[in-house]
């Protein structure tokens, strides 16, 4: 199914673990450093670089643009490294987050709570993966350099739902069918 | 004695930075090829499929296969009867990486003060080097990026020598469980078994350098290969984590001898975009 940025809670609500789907819109780019500025940020009472209700955060830090291209590679990175900065994001209105791997109990409890979904993409299909980039600036922590947090522009990008608000997990349902004993 | 320019090394290490980056081994390829075709899952042949589509588009486009560039680690294997000139062997492989990071177009993925500040180095040096003297007059050059996702579901384990064979299976599939969908499936493992703590973790990162599926020439180890393969594709993980028999696509061991006291076993996981480019001088 196609969905549009920013995600509302009619969109989330039809969301089910497993489901493929494809983005188009503005989602925002943030990665270990910049999750931890974030919080940083929140914890002082101040703004963070967007405003982050409705919108996606995809974890990743891209490659270098190559002349005449918006990004260089850009494939997801391993989410459970945010997972503790995670809720305080969903509090204030955060609707999911883009990443690849498996996230831990409380941030699938956070995900119902605050009705937002964890969408996975193919890790290190990078090259593949910036061809659904149309635009990318960076708007803060560019003292970061990979790890600064970007806008991006994207068209029919392709993801996973892995966790979705009913308690669904892609990964545990997809290893348990598969899965031989003995 | 045989002279080899220090200028001549950072040209080939910087070459091979970018090669090892843009270009995915056809011995990779042709297993995720043949994962695709055994694959029972629908959604593991698509990814599968993605992971393929992937290698030819970064190849084509000279992009890196992943943003994860990785960390440098590169191998030397250095004659004896080779004297290196015209600068510092060190300085001249770091000197490659920044060159090759820096026209390649790859991510610079390295911080200092890893505990607390972690700045961004900016031209992903320090290369990690492994240095081995060996006998002849050449001077041959690995560059292995090693991307972080996968080399943090590696691990180490100092077992009893009563744990014997069954100890050694049992921690591998452990840690292809543990690592569940985080390092990219399907990965290739590398286990080093005995030495010390530091030789079975070199003996594992080693070991991903061999052709993707080539078995270890001493049949016992290469049966303990088959054998922990067939026990970790029985996991379900699957492409990306979505379920399907291929998480893993090869098993690589290598073994030495060890402490009457130890078996140290190391596991080194290596994400799909097993990349690795040599040269000789």
């Amino acid at each position: 199914m196609k969905i549009t940025t920013p995600l509302t809670d009619e969109v989330v609500v039809t969301l089910h673990a497993g489901d493929k789907v494809a983005i188009t819109g503005t989602i925002y780019v943030g990665r270990d450093a910049a999750h931890k500025r974030f919080v940083e940020a929140l914890d002082k009472g101040e703004p963070l670089p967007f405003d982050p209700k409705g919108q996606l955060i995809y974890y990743m830090g891209p490659a270098p643009a190559p002349p005449g291209k918006p990004i260089g590679s850009a494939g997801p990175t391993t989410s459970y490294r945010m997972d503790p900065y995670t809720s305080r994001l969903l509090e204030q209105g955060l609707k999911g987050m883009i990443g690849k791997g498996n996230r831990g109990p409380k941030v699938r409890e956070a995900l119902k709570k605050h009705k937002a979904v964890y969408f996975a993409a193919v890790g290190g299909a990078a090259a593949l993966i910036a061809g659904a980039i149309k635009k990318a600036e960076v708007i803060a922590y560019e003292d970061l350099g990979a790890e600064a947090v970007r806008r991006l522009e994207v068209e029919d990008f392709p993801v996973i739902v892995v966790n979705d608000i009913y308690g669904g997990d892609a990964y545990e349902e997809g290893k348990a069918r598969h899965r031989v004993e003995g | 004695m045989k002279e080899i320019q220090a200028q001549g090394i950072t040209d080939t290490v910087a070459r091979l930075c970018i090669e090892a980056n843009d270009y995915l081994g056809q011995d990779v390829i042709q297993a995720l090829q043949q994962a695709r075709e055994n694959e029972v899952s629908q959604v593991g042949r698509e990814v599968l499929g993605q992971l393929l589509e992937n290698a030819r588009v970064a190849r084509e486009e000279k992009m890196p296969l992943c943003q994860d560039c990785g960390l440098t680690v590169v191998f030397l294997e250095l004659g004896q009867e080779v004297r290196i000139v015209g600068g510092d062997l060190t300085e001249a492989i770091n000197e490659g990486v920044r060159r090759g990071y820096e026209e390649g177009h790859l991510r610079k993925s390295v911080v200092d003060r890893p505990f607390s500040a972690r700045i961004n180095t900016r031209d992903n040096t320090p290369a990690i080097i492994h240095t081995e003297v060996v006998p002849g007059e050449d001077l041959k050059i690995t560059v292995a990026p090693k991307g972080g996702g996968s080399e943090n579901m590696s691990t180490l384990k100092m077992l009893s020598p009563a744990a014997g064979r069954q100890g050694v299976v049992d921690f591998v599939v452990k840690a292809v469980d543990n690592a569940g969908a985080n390092p990219c499936p399907p990965i290739i493992v590398g286990v080093g078994i005995g030495g010390t703590m530091e030789q079975a973790t070199l003996l594992a990162k080693k070991s991903l350098l061999r052709e993707v599926g080539k078995p270890h020439p001493d049949p016992e180890v290469a049966k303990l290969e088959a054998d922990i393969l067939e026990r970790v594709n029985r996991l379900g993980i699957g492409p990306m984590g979505f379920g399907g028999r291929t998480t893993v696509l090869a098993v690589h061991a290598d073994t030495f001898p060890c402490h009457i006291a130890s078996l140290p076993v190391a596991v080194n996981i290596q994400c799909h975009s097993a990349r690795h480019k040599e040269a000789v001088l």
